[in-house]
């Protein structure tokens, strides 16, 4: 395999669950976790005469994401029927927007490339069916299906990027750096075990160079960034096999198992929907006024795309430092408490390395005021860790005073540390005299002997140079 | 007392009670009775709902009363009504029972009107002669051999025979106005949007109206300011620009009147014609203008009808399979697809099953733009034409139906025949227009009705030529046959 001479090509379909009080269409409530059908009503059981009103809460939720994701907010947009017959749709359509979506054309910048947004829409989500017995996963061969409306009717953005991707691991930075500034604005709960972020990827590959597109497949609904990149990277591979050995990539539906590691075919584009979409009559058409959609974009918080530079040029900090930081609000908002009163490099060291521990159960103000006893030389690095531990265990604690109750201050000027460099050197006569035969690495022992007396209260480099100097 | 309910206004009913003459229980007992005696052979009902339309009563008898509380109605099977079985005419609905009330019915509910039961019609409003029921025909009451026109037939032919003074039926192609005119009674569709539709079983969802069935236009007026208004259930229900007003007076004077030629030269028949023609000389002694118009799009109104209103159709009744609630056909080893395929096939009738396909067709990939597309550009056309028009004449005036009643059997294996008399109605429904159908006289023996057709939610304006003419025509809505049979 070259993939060198092969360039993939990565679209994204991304669903978003969104977090609003009620239903897409409906005044159920809307939330995870409910006892099956029980946050059900008249119109998303489908019942006859029902009539959809639209969730004005969700409607503003998407134009969030459309100015978050710098899209045009369409003056006028339109809702449509998507027909299909399955049970998960108790009308046997599912609304949705088609031909002129609520949000057009906009971008996201992810590690300096900017990846295109087609569109962003507004539908709703379908009814969850769990499968028993037969084919695990299919309806076809299932003993028995059960339904769950709970979930019919949930509002759902469906966001669709140009296949601006070249990389499962762009892909996979994207959709971070996406699912970071839905977490931001708060339109979402963007759980992919949960489901409330899904996400489908539109793959091919092309000779590095060629500006034509290849035959793509699509690869359905992973639920972890993990199976995503496996399951492209698989994708890929699989695209470039046959191409190299000849044969053509036929365009087809595919589910990555990654149990197996294996790609499924679900259907192929003989065997699509012809989903017959025409306008919804029970609706009109969306109309947002230009002082609403201003009043959104004020409302905005600062987005991690933004954020991610500001970190850069604000706290001098390295490009990856300040991407990593940002993986999640949460995160970031506690690098920046920390570093409001203490050095920005190691705070973001600090609440870098500290992860995937609760990263704010020790309060910014006592992880700063750690961090300043060590660029005051009060205590070495390896104490501060022995003290966050103890901070971990009891988050109200003051990290000097730990320092004082425990005798942790570094020796380094006192005469203690003198002291027990003295007696190293009484005690490991023959260390001192290989070390003066010209065996410099011995030195080390010696260091080890002193670090181990001062129970990590000094700094090892000051340790060596002591010892130098009196040997 | 017990009042003879057989050419009762609701006004009348509401003079009786007013004046104490009968009380409540005794009106609804009168209906009930004549229900009793009579729909054996009309079939206007599926179903009544006399004990609660007793109590209903009762509580008003003891609590007291007042305007249009107390005055019987009746609904057509396609309004949903809480905990009551609601058929829309088909068998895939049987025995279903809707968990809340319609729009209508609340509001109805709410000034009093006591409904008495549910009417017959054509299998989820598609028909014109409501044979294309589940549950029988309806007969005429101006003669049993001919049917009462549809959708809304049971509505129609109940008001004619004094089964209900008001009754509340749909109209998506002409499913008030047809049978109104075929049964001798008002019936008004409203402008699109004016009455919610939240709880009206969809068949033509950018096409249906909920409207009134009545003796008199009054009474039409009454029930239409019931029913009336914005409801948060339905997006495209509006508040109307002024409150409906119940007609009072006789002047046409300033009115100028259109009538659509080319229209109408599309196969009215003698008789209906010159009844219309009767009618536009009493409006012409009333003081309106009377002119002639073209309306060269509307004359495609009836094929563009039958594109868009099965492509709708297919989608709102696509819900019906089987899975949540009405009627489920299975075999063991069904797969779903087959339990889909066994409930729709024996579910529907054959003019639901034909449209579906219709319907289906239109929207498909590939003939989108050729069927439905350019229906609905022919939809905007007719629009515009309308709007035109009414740039130059205040009502626009046509039969309501090109023919009176016909023999119940003669139209039935001929599709194209059915929705022919769709022709003068279909046009108001393109355009969510109101129009409104007043009998005004006979031909064989049999009642002609007169459509006026105005402006959007220019409803009032409607009510009062229509009133005007009323009185200057002086039909007796009471057929002949039904006063024989008492
Ligand atoms: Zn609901």
């Amino acid at each position: 395999m070259s993939e060198a001479v092969w360039e993939p090509v990565i679209g994204l379909e991304i669903h978003v669950q969104l977090n609003t009080a009620t239903k897409m269409f409906c005044a159920c409530e809307n939330h995870f976790g409910a006892e099956p059908n029980t946050l059900t009503c008249p119109l998303c059981l489908g019942h006859p005469g029902v009539l959809p009103v639209i969730n004005q809460g969700a409607v503003e939720k998407a134009i969030e994401i459309g100015l978050a994701l710098n899209c045009a907010i369409a003056e006028r947009s339109v809702f449509h029927r998507k027909n299909y017959f399955y049970p998960d749709s108790p009308k046997a359509y599912q609304i949705s927007q088609y031909d002129e979506p609520i949000c057009l054309e906009g971008h996201l910048d992810v590690d300096g490339s900017r990846i295109g947004i087609t569109r962003a829409h507004l539908e709703e989500d379908a009814a969850k069916l769990v499968h028993s017995g037969g084919e695990a996963g299919r309806i076809g061969g299932a003993e028995y299906t059960l339904v769950d409306f709970n979930r019919c009717g949930t509002p759902l953005v469906e966001i669709v990027t140009e296949p601006d991707l070249r990389s499962p691991e762009q892909a996979i930075a994207f959709l971070a750096l996406l699912k970071n500034t839905l977490q931001t604005i708060g339109v979402s709960d963007v759980d992919m075990e949960k489901g409330s972020l899904r996400c489908d990827a539109n793959v091919s590959v092309r000779p590095a160079g060629s500006g034509e597109f290849g035959t793509k497949t699509e690869l359905k609904n992973m639920n972890s960034f993990k199976f995503l990149g496996d399951g492209m990277a698989a994708e890929i591979r699989r695209q470039i096999d046959l191409l190299e050995r000849g044969l053509q990539v036929v365009q087809e539906t595919l589910h990555y198992d990654p149990g197996t590691k294996a790609l499924r075919s679900l259907r192929s584009k003989e065997e699509a929907h012809d989903y017959r979409y025409f306008p919804e009559p029970d609706l009109v058409p969306l109309a947002p006024s230009p002082a609403l959609i201003e009043r959104l974009r004020d409302g905005l918080p600062e987005l991690p795309a933004a954020r991610i530079e500001r970190f850069a040029s604000q706290h001098g900090l390295p490009a990856a430092y300040a991407t990593d930081l940002n993986a999640e609000p949460r995160l970031a908002d506690y690098f920046e408490a920390v570093a409001a009163s203490s050095d920005a490099k190691s705070a973001a060291d600090w609440v870098l390395n500290t992860r995937p521990a609760p990263v704010d159960n020790v309060p910014a103000a006592t992880l700063a005021a750690l961090i300043d006893l060590i660029a005051g030389g009060t205590i070495t690095n390896s104490i501060a860790k022995q003290v966050y531990e103890m901070l971990v265990a009891d988050p109200a604690a003051d990290p000097a005073e730990l320092v004082e109750r425990h005798g942790l201050a570094s020796i380094g000027d006192s005469g203690e540390l003198e002291a027990m460099v003295d007696e190293v050197i009484a005690e490991n006569p023959a260390f001192v005299e290989q070390f003066q035969s010209g065996k410099d690495g011995v030195i080390n022992a010696l260091v080890g002997q002193v670090m181990k007396r001062t129970q990590g209260r000094a700094d090892a480099r000051q340790v060596q140079e002591l010892l130098r100097s009196k040997l | 007392m017990t009042p003879d309910t057989l050419g009762l206004t609701a006004e009348g009913c509401m003079a009786l009670l007013d004046a104490g003459d009968v009380s409540c229980v005794e009106l609804v007992e009168a209906y009930l009775a004549r229900i009793e005696q009579q729909d054996g052979d009309l079939n206007c009902y599926l179903r009544t709902r006399a004990d609660a339309a007793r109590e209903e009563a009762a509580r008003f008898d003891r609590e007291g009363r007042s305007g249009l509380q107390g005055v019987p109605i009746a609904l057509k099977d396609i309004l949903c009504v809480r905990g009551e079985e609601t058929t829309a005419g088909s068998r895939i609905l049987e025995g279903h029972r809707p968990l809340y009330d319609a729009g209508v019915v609340t509001r109805a509910r709410a000034a009093g009107l006591i409904p008495l039961g549910k009417t017959n019609m054509d299998e989820f409003a598609m028909g014109s002669s409501t044979e294309h029921s589940a549950f029988g025909t309806t007969h005429n009451p101006w003669d049993a051999r001919m049917v009462p026109g549809g959708s809304s037939g049971g509505s129609a032919a109940a008001v004619a025979a004094g089964l209900a003074p008001l009754a509340l039926g749909t109209d998506t192609g002409g499913s008030i106005r047809q049978p109104a005119a075929l049964c001798g009674v008002v019936g008004m569709k409203p402008t699109y949007g004016a009455v919610s539709r939240h709880g009206l079983i969809a068949f033509g969802s950018s096409l249906d109206q909920i409207g009134p069935f009545a003796l008199t236009v009054r009474d039409a007026a009454l029930a239409l300011q019931v029913i009336a208004g914005r409801d948060h259930c339905d997006s495209t229900s509006v508040e109307l620009p002024e409150p409906i007003a119940v007609p009072e007076g006789d002047d046409l004077s300033g009115v100028t009147i259109g009538v659509p030629a080319d229209l109408l030269a599309q196969g009215v028949e003698p008789g209906v014609r010159e009844a219309f023609d009767r009618s536009l000389e009493h409006a012409q002694h009333l003081g309106a203008r009377v002119r002639e118009i073209t309306l060269p799009t509307a004359v495609h109104a009836l094929p563009a009808y039958y594109l868009i209103a099965p492509a709708e159709a297919s989608a709102n009744l696509a819900r019906f399979d089987g899975v949540r609630y009405g009627l489920r056909l299975e075999e063991p080893g069904d797969t779903i697809v087959e339990m889909y395929g066994r409930t729709r096939s024996s579910g529907f009738g054959a003019e639901v099953k034909r449209r579906i396909m219709l319907g289906t067709y239109v929207l498909s990939a590939g003939y989108y733009d050729a069927y439905y597309g350019t229906a609905q550009r022919v939809r905007t056309l007719i629009r515009r034409e309308f709007d035109q028009a009414f740039t130059d004449v205040d009502l626009i005036a046509t039969p309501a139906s090109p023919t009176v009643a016909f023999p119940i059997g003669e139209r039935i294996d001929d599709p194209w025949a059915m929705y022919a008399c769709d022709l003068l109605t279909v046009p108001v429904n393109l355009a969510g227009l109101p129009g409104i159908s007043l009998p005004c006289g006979l031909s064989e023996g049999l009642p002609v009705g007169l459509q006026l057709i105005g402006s959007a939610f220019s409803e009032n304006r409607i009510l009062a030529a229509a009133h005007a003419l009323e009185g200057a025509i002086g039909f007796d809505p009471v057929p002949a046959a039904m006063r024989s049979a008492g």
